[in-house]
C-alpha cells in the first residue's frame, strides 16, 4: 500500500491525463495538462525542456496541486475526481538521461507507445531532454463519482509523508 | 498557440466537457476543482462550484479546458486545450468566470512537431539558466551514432548510390567491370554528398533560412543540429571540410588512375556546384536554379564520373541513361521544397515552389515524371538502354501515388511526409530497376552469344 488512500491510488494509476497547477511569479495559478506517474510514495511528472516554464515556477514556489478530472482519461471504475496538494521539487541534474531511472518504466507501463517513440529520439531530440518534477503529496481530496458539488473526503497525508 | 485573448471560441461548450478551476488558497497551495460549465455573455458559468469549496473573490484564478483525449496504448488524439486566467464572481447559486487573457494549443492548427519547433528558444533559455546555476555549460546531447546520422542526413545517400551504380552498370555493359574502382567511386561520391549536406546546413544557418523554418520535417528544413545546439556551426563546417577532403582525395586518386584531366574537370564541376548550391556569393539555390543544379550533380555528373572510372571514356549512352535519374532526384528536392517554401521565400531562396502556385507545382511534377518514363521508353526504343530497363516502368503507380499525396497534403507539411518518403523511394526503386536492367543485359551477354532480343 502506498502513501495515497486506495481509491485515490487506483485513479492516479489509471489516469492518462491530469492537471498540474503551479504558482507563477505573480502568485497566479497556472495549470498544465500532464501525465501523472506514481511510485507508491511520490507523484512524478516530467517535462521536456521545450515546455519548461513550469519548472521555473516550481523552483520559485514548490506548492502545487494535481487534479484528475476527465473520465475519458481514467479507466478505473467507479470514476472519482481527485485533487492532491503537495510540495514539488525539480530534478534537472542530468536532463539527458537523468530522468529515466525514476519514470521511464512507469511512463512506458502507462503509455506503451512511448517505447517506440523513445527508440526514435533522434527524430525530436530536444523533446527527450527532460527534467523531473517530484511531488510529495500533503493532502488528497476525493470527489466521489466525480461530484464536485458535494462535500469531498479529505485525507491529510502530512504524517504519512514525513 | 499562445496568445493573449479574453474571449472564448464560439464552440467552447461543444469542444470541452468540463472546466478545471484553480486558485491559490490561504495556505499557499493551489486548489483545483472540476465543473460543468456554460458560456453566457462571454462569461463562463461554472455549475458545480457551489458552497462546498470557496474560491476566493478578487484573486486571480486559472480555468483550463482540456481535451487531451487518450487512446490507451496508442497515445492521444484531438489534443487541444485553453488555459485562461481571470476573476470569479458569485451570482446566485453559481460562479461566473471572466477571462482577462488566455493561451491555447490545438494540434489541428499547430501540429505537435511544429509546436515543438516553436518552443526551441524556450529550451535554449532553460539550458542557459541551467548553465548559469551550475557554472558550466549544459548542452543537449544525442548518442554519437544518431548524431552522425542526423547531422549528415546519411539516409539520403541513396541519391548518390543510384547514379554511381548506374554509371558502373552502363560501363559494364560495354566493357570490363572493375569492382575496386567502383567501390572507390562510390566512396568519393558519398563523401562529397555528405560534405554537401553538412555544408548546406552551415550556410542555411548563416543565412537564417533554417531558423526561419518553423515547420521542418524529416525530409525538409535541414538536419537542424545547429538550431538545436547539438553541434556548433564551426564543428559542422569542419565536418563538411573533412568530408570534402576525403571525397576530393579519393577523386584525385581515381583521376590519376584514369588519365586525370577528363575526370578531374568533371569532379571540379561537381564539387563546385555542391558548395555553390547554398554558399555565397553564388548561392545557386537562391537564384532559382537549385533544382537544375541538383539534377546535374546527382544525374549526369555522378553517372558520367562512375562510367568514366570504369570505361576511361565518356559516351552519349551513359549521359542519356543518367537523365531519368536526374529528373527523379530533382523531383525529390522539388517535393521537399514544398513545405519549406514560406521559410525559403523569407530567406530569399527562389525555389520553384516559392515561385509557382500550387497548380503550377503539381503540373510541373506530373510533367517531369512523364518525361522520366518517356526517356526510359525512348532510350529502350532507340537501343541506348537495354530492354530490361523497361521494368522501371512498374514504378509508375508509385509516381501517381506521390502526385496524389502531394496534391492532397500540399499545405500540410506533416501530412505531406508520406508523399515525400514515397518520392524518395520512387527515385531509389526506378533508379535501381534501371541499374538491374543494365546488369541483366550484361549478364545475358556473358552467358550466351546469341542474346534473346528481350535482354539486349
Amino acid at each position: 500500500m502506498g502513501i495515497l488512500p486506495d481509491e485515490i491510488e487506483r485513479i492516479v494509476n489509471a489516469a492518462l491525463v491530469a492537471e498540474l497547477t503551479v504558482v507563477n511569479a505573480k502568485g497566479r495559478p497556472v495549470t498544465h495538462p500532464m501525465i501523472p506517474l506514481y511510485d507508491g510514495s511520490k507523484l512524478w511528472f516530467h517535462s521536456s525542456i521545450l515546455f519548461s516554464k513550469k519548472l521555473a515556477h516550481i523552483r520559485a514556489n514548490p506548492k502545487v496541486a494535481v487534479s484528475i478530472t476527465d473520465p475519458r482519461a481514467v479507466t478505473a471504475d467507479p470514476f472519482h475526481r481527485v485533487t492532491i496538494q503537495g510540495d514539488a521539487r525539480v530534478i534537472d541534474d542530468d536532463v539527458h538521461r537523468g530522468w529515466e531511472p525514476a519514470v521511464l518504466q512507469l511512463w512506458i507501463d502507462k503509455e506503451p507507445i512511448i517505447k517506440d517513440f523513445y527508440a526514435k529520439r533522434v527524430a525530436l531530440p530536444l523533446f527527450w531532454e527532460r527534467a523531473l518534477i517530484e511531488v510529495t503529496p500533503r493532502r488528497a481530496i476525493l470527489w466521489e463519482n466525480g461530484r464536485t458539488d458535494l462535500p469531498p473526503t479529505v485525507f491529510e497525508l502530512e504524517a504519512v509523508a514525513s | 498557440m499562445s496568445q493573449a485573448t479574453a474571449t472564448f471560441p464560439p464552440d467552447l461548450e461543444r469542444s470541452f466537457s468540463h472546466a478545471v478551476l484553480s486558485w491559490v488558497g490561504d495556505d499557499g497551495y493551489p486548489m483545483s476543482v472540476a465543473s460543468r460549465f456554460a458560456v453566457k455573455n462571454e462569461r463562463v458559468v461554472l455549475h458545480e462550484i457551489g458552497e462546498v469549496v470557496s474560491p476566493p473573490s478578487g484573486r486571480d484564478v486559472n480555468v483550463i479546458f482540456s481535451h487531451i483525449r487518450p487512446r490507451p496504448g496508442e497515445g492521444y488524439d484531438e489534443r487541444r486545450y485553453i488555459s485562461a486566467w481571470g476573476r470569479l464572481r458569485r451570482a446566485g447559486g453559481t460562479v461566473e468566470f471572466t477571462s482577462t487573457g488566455s493561451y491555447h494549443w490545438d494540434e489541428k492548427e499547430t501540429p505537435f512537431f511544429q509546436y515543438s519547433e516553436l518552443t526551441v528558444p524556450q529550451a535554449h533559455r532553460f539550458l542557459g539558466e541551467l548553465s548559469e546555476r551550475r557554472g558550466e555549460t549544459v548542452k543537449p546531447k544525442l548518442a554519437a551514432g544518431w548524431l552522425f546520422l542526423r547531422a549528415t542526413r546519411l539516409p539520403f545517400l541513396t541519391a548518390t548510390a543510384v547514379p554511381v551504380f548506374l554509371g558502373v552498370a552502363a560501363a559494364a555493359r560495354r566493357g570490363p567491370f572493375r569492382p575496386g574502382l567502383a567501390l572507390l567511386t562510390l566512396l568519393a561520391a558519398c563523401f562529397i554528398h555528405l560534405g554537401l549536406n553538412v555544408a548546406n546546413d552551415v550556410f542555411d544557418d548563416a543565412s537564417g533560412a533554417d531558423e526561419a523554418n518553423t515547420r521542418p520535417t524529416q525530409f525538409s528544413g535541414g538536419s537542424r543540429v545547429i538550431q538545436y545546439g547539438l553541434v556548433s556551426r564551426k564543428a559542422m563546417a569542419l565536418m563538411a571540410a573533412g568530408f570534402y577532403a576525403a571525397g576530393i582525395g579519393i577523386g584525385l586518386y581515381l583521376a590519376a588512375t584514369s588519365g586525370f584531366w577528363a575526370l578531374f574537370w568533371l569532379g571540379v564541376v561537381g564539387v563546385f556546384i555542391s558548395i555553390a548550391y547554398t554558399a555565397p556569393p553564388l548561392r545557386l539555390v537562391h537564384r532559382g536554379i537549385g533544382e537544375v543544379v541538383v539534377a546535374l550533380g546527382f544525374g549526369p555528373i555522378v553517372t558520367l564520373g562512375a562510367f568514366y572510372v570504369q570505361a576511361q571514356r565518356y559516351t552519349w549512352e551513359a549521359l542519356y541513361a543518367s537523365l531519368p535519374v536526374a529528373l527523379l532526384i530533382a523531383l525529390v528536392l522539388y517535393l521537399n521544397e514544398i513545405p519549406d517554401r514560406t521559410a525559403d521565400a523569407v530567406a530569399g531562396k527562389r525555389t520553384l515552389p516559392v515561385r509557382w502556385s500550387k497548380p503550377g507545382v503539381l503540373r510541373g511534377y506530373a510533367l517531369a515524371v512523364a518525361a522520366t518514363y518517356g526517356l526510359i521508353v525512348g532510350g529502350v526504343a532507340s537501343g541506348v538502354m537495354p530492354v530490361p530497363a523497361l521494368t522501371a516502368l512498374v514504378t509508375i503507380p508509385m509516381a501517381i501515388g506521390v502526385y496524389k499525396g502531394a496534391r492532397e497534403a500540399y499545405d500540410d507539411p506533416y501530412a505531406l511526409m508520406p508523399a515525400m518518403a514515397k518520392n524518395i523511394q520512387l527515385h531509389l526503386a526506378t533508379g535501381m530497376l534501371l541499374v538491374l536492367g543494365f546488369v541483366a543485359s550484361t549478364a545475358a551477354h556473358h552467358l550466351a552469344d546469341d542474346v534473346p532480343r528481350l535482354l539486349r
